[in-house]
């Protein structure tokens, strides 16, 4: 028997916290099946399916799609595909350049014993800590200033002027991303027996091999966890992005915040439907390999 | 083999920074010479240096002072890769990420071995280690002891000259240990490789090893046979940590030849006849050491120069033997005595306060230099 009783205030807290947690996500995703484009009120899903849309006042009545009408408007917006395609080049070149760094930066501060070795820990620390709003204004202050020079002394013109755009904002990201990954590797390599490695240059592999064929393999499940998380980071950053974006390179959030400025319609509840979707299923993926990682473990 | 030894340390010291800002002397100028074909035991409690003079051995760890020899050629800084060297770890770090088969493998895939020579040679260290058929297992899917015998095939596949052993059973139930003790010393005739093995089991060394090195606090005690060492301690701490003794204090009354007579005033009795070694003087002060096993306990006093009267103050039953624990005019002794007899309550033998007769036999005595 469990010592601990199930008390009733445990139970109602337990379904207040999901319903503050989930109830606006489920509202979210209901009111991108809303007849209304006005979005204020649910209006009820949309009714039929026809071939082509058919409106009353504010009200869809009958579309292609049907209920999911708003999801075929998503498609056919060429801004949000464009948003989407750079949402995601950023995520996987910043997500693969901050993993490669972050694991290199566990493994230094793990192995080698320096002077400023606590300085180096700490500062680990500090971006995630920070506000991101200061670490936006920093990054962009710092772009301006460098392009702002560069751009004065080689006296560049036209498409050669270095400006914000895609580079800039995946190198923003790789600053902020670096850190975590780095601490998810550190977490994973703190249980680390360095016998393995020991046993690897035993049997005559060299740093290289051993690393190659040992020490990566078996940190893998770690710097995986830490991409993942790397990678959904970068997926929904909003506020670095708004500072160091550019023309062309528009995010899904930055997107999503100038719709939001204009007009709302169930579009946006329907891309943030799918965005959902896509941010879950990477979670799941981690929460797996972690859990694999775990059963390792013991 | 270009050398007469395996492996020599010539004043080997190894000093490390503790956390604290201090520097201490892990190992403290160690000479050792392993010969070729040797099973040469490491042997000392927790902290005493084992395990380090061992790393550098097979080059985790470099030599503060003085030099590792492999087959005569000094190691220098060497990388663990290149030499021909191989270890079995405590934890045995298998690859868990492996089967055994590609853990065994590994080694060979180093030394650039062809697919058919891995395919035959791995077999046939699977079989020497008895593991034949477990080869696509993983290193979870084993036993403590399967994992101990993978870890040595993985050694032993390399055909080393020289194979380092850290406490390679420290993890393995009593009656496994003693089992694979036999056949570690057995394969080891076999393959007739030198073994460097490191325990803090003294049973264990003695079992196993030609020669053992008695270490504490980095130095080493004493170099010997089994039998010299427990038989002829260098002194007091070897003779305590190698099995036990009985120390009574006394001072060299007389010597003549080989022989000494030593007083011992907790006894308030002159022992005389016993064995000297060399560097003693009379009048000096001195521990007379004395195996438990080796005093003889009867209930009535004999004949003999080297008697004494005690008083039981406790028994053990411990199956082979009863410990007995005197107390001779107040000097404590124990003694084991044999349980030759089958008897339901062997205690009542000796009883507590009972007045019993000791035997110290002069020749089963060692007199030690006091440290
Ligand atoms: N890397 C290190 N840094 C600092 N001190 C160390 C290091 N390695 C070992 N020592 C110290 O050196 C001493 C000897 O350690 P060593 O591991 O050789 O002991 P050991 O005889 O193998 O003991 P055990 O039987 O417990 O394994 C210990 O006091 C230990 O704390
Ligand atoms: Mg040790």
């Amino acid at each position: 028997m469990n010592p601990y009783r199930r008390s009733p205030f445990v139970i109602v807290a337990t379904v207040l916290v999901y319903i503050f947690l989930y109830a606006p996500i489920v509202g979210l995703v209901l009111y991108s099946f809303n007849a209304s484009r006005a979005n204020v009120t649910f209006e009820g899903f949309i009714p039929a399916y026809s071939d082509r849309v058919v409106m009353d006042g504010s009200l869809v009545k009958t579309s292609p799609c049907g209920p999911f009408h708003w999801y075929c408007e998503l498609a056919k917006n060429g801004d949000v595909a464009e948003a989407a395609g750079n949402t995601l080049t950023i995520a996987f070149s910043a997500t693969i350049i901050s993993t490669i760094i972050g694991t290199m930066a566990a493994l230094a501060l793990q192995r080698y014993n320096f002077k400023m070795k606590p300085f180096s820990q700490l500062s680990l620390y500090v971006p995630i800590v920070i506000p991101e709003i200061v670490m936006g204004i920093g990054i962009l202050t710092l772009f301006s200033q460098v392009f702002g020079w560069v751009n004065d002394t080689f006296n560049l013109a036209g498409d050669a002027r270095l400006s914000l755009g895609m580079m800039t904002v995946t190198a923003s990201h790789i600053a902020f991303m670096v850190p975590f990954v780095a601490l998810v590797v550190q977490a994973r390599l703190s249980g680390f027996d360095k016998s393995y490695e020991e046993a690897a240059m035993d049997l005559g592999a060299n740093e290289w091999t051993t690393f190659r064929r040992v020490t990566f393999p078996m940190i893998l499940p770690g710097v995986m966890s830490g991409a993942l998380l790397a990678f959904t980071l970068s997926l929904d950053d909003f506020v670095i992005t708004f500072f160091t974006n550019g023309p062309g390179s528009t995010t899904l959030p930055i997107y999503v915040y100038g719709l939001l400025r204009r007009i709302i319609t169930p579009q946006v509840n329907a891309l943030s439907t799918v965005w959902i979707l896509v941010v879950f299923l990477a979670v799941l993926i981690l929460q797996i390999l972690q859990n694999r990682e775990q059963k390792q473990h013991t | 083999m270009t050398s007469e030894f395996a492996v020599e340390m010539r004043d080997v010291v190894k000093r490390f920074i503790t956390p604290e800002g201090n520097e201490m002397a892990a190992v403290d100028h160690v000479t050792m010479q392993i010969k070729n074909g040797e099973f040469f035991s490491m042997l000392g409690s927790s902290g005493c240096g084992k395990t380090t003079s061992l790393r550098m051995v097979a080059g985790f760890e470099w030599p503060t002072e003085g030099e590792v020899y492999i087959e005569g050629k000094a190691m220098g800084h060497t990388p663990p890769f290149q030499r021909k060297v191989n270890t079995v770890f405590q934890s045995y770090a298998l690859f868990q990420h492996m089967t055994v088969y590609q853990n065994l493998a590994f080694g060979l895939e180093m030394e650039g071995a062809k697919d058919d020579e891995i395919k035959k040679r791995v077999g046939r260290a699977l079989e020497m280690v008895q593991l034949t058929g477990m080869d696509r297992r993983r290193p979870r899917q084993l036993s403590g002891g399967q994992q101990q015998r993978v870890a040595l095939a993985r050694a032993l596949v390399k055909t080393p000259d020289v194979l380092l052993l850290d406490e390679p059973l420290g993890a393995l139930d009593l009656k496994l240990r003693k089992e694979m003790q036999l056949e570690l010393k057995a394969l080891q005739q076999q393959l007739g490789i030198t073994f460097i093995y490191v325990t803090h089991d003294q049973e264990e060394a003695l079992t196993m090893s030609d020669r053992i090195a008695v270490m504490s606090k980095g130095k080493v005690q004493q170099m010997g046979t089994p039998v010299e060492v427990y038989e002829r301690p260098s002194n007091k701490f070897v003779a305590d940590f190698i099995g036990e003794s009985n120390f009574l204090a006394g001072k060299i009354k007389s010597i003549s030849g080989n022989e000494a007579s030593v007083f011992i005033p907790s006894l308030n009795a002159e022992l005389a006849g016993m064995p000297i070694s060399d560097g003693l003087v009379k009048g000096e002060e001195v521990n007379v050491c004395i195996r438990p096993e080796k005093i003889r306990i009867a209930e009535k006093e004999a004949v003999n120069q080297n008697m004494f009267r005690a008083t039981v103050t406790n028994t053990v039953y411990i199956g082979v033997d009863t410990k007995v624990f005197v107390d001779a005019h107040g000097a404590k002794l124990k003694i084991w005595e044999q349980n030759r007899i089958s008897r339901l309550d062997p205690k009542s033998f000796y009883t507590v306060g009972q007045e019993v007769w000791l035997m110290l036999m002069p020749e089963n005595t060692l007199i030690l230099k006091k440290d």
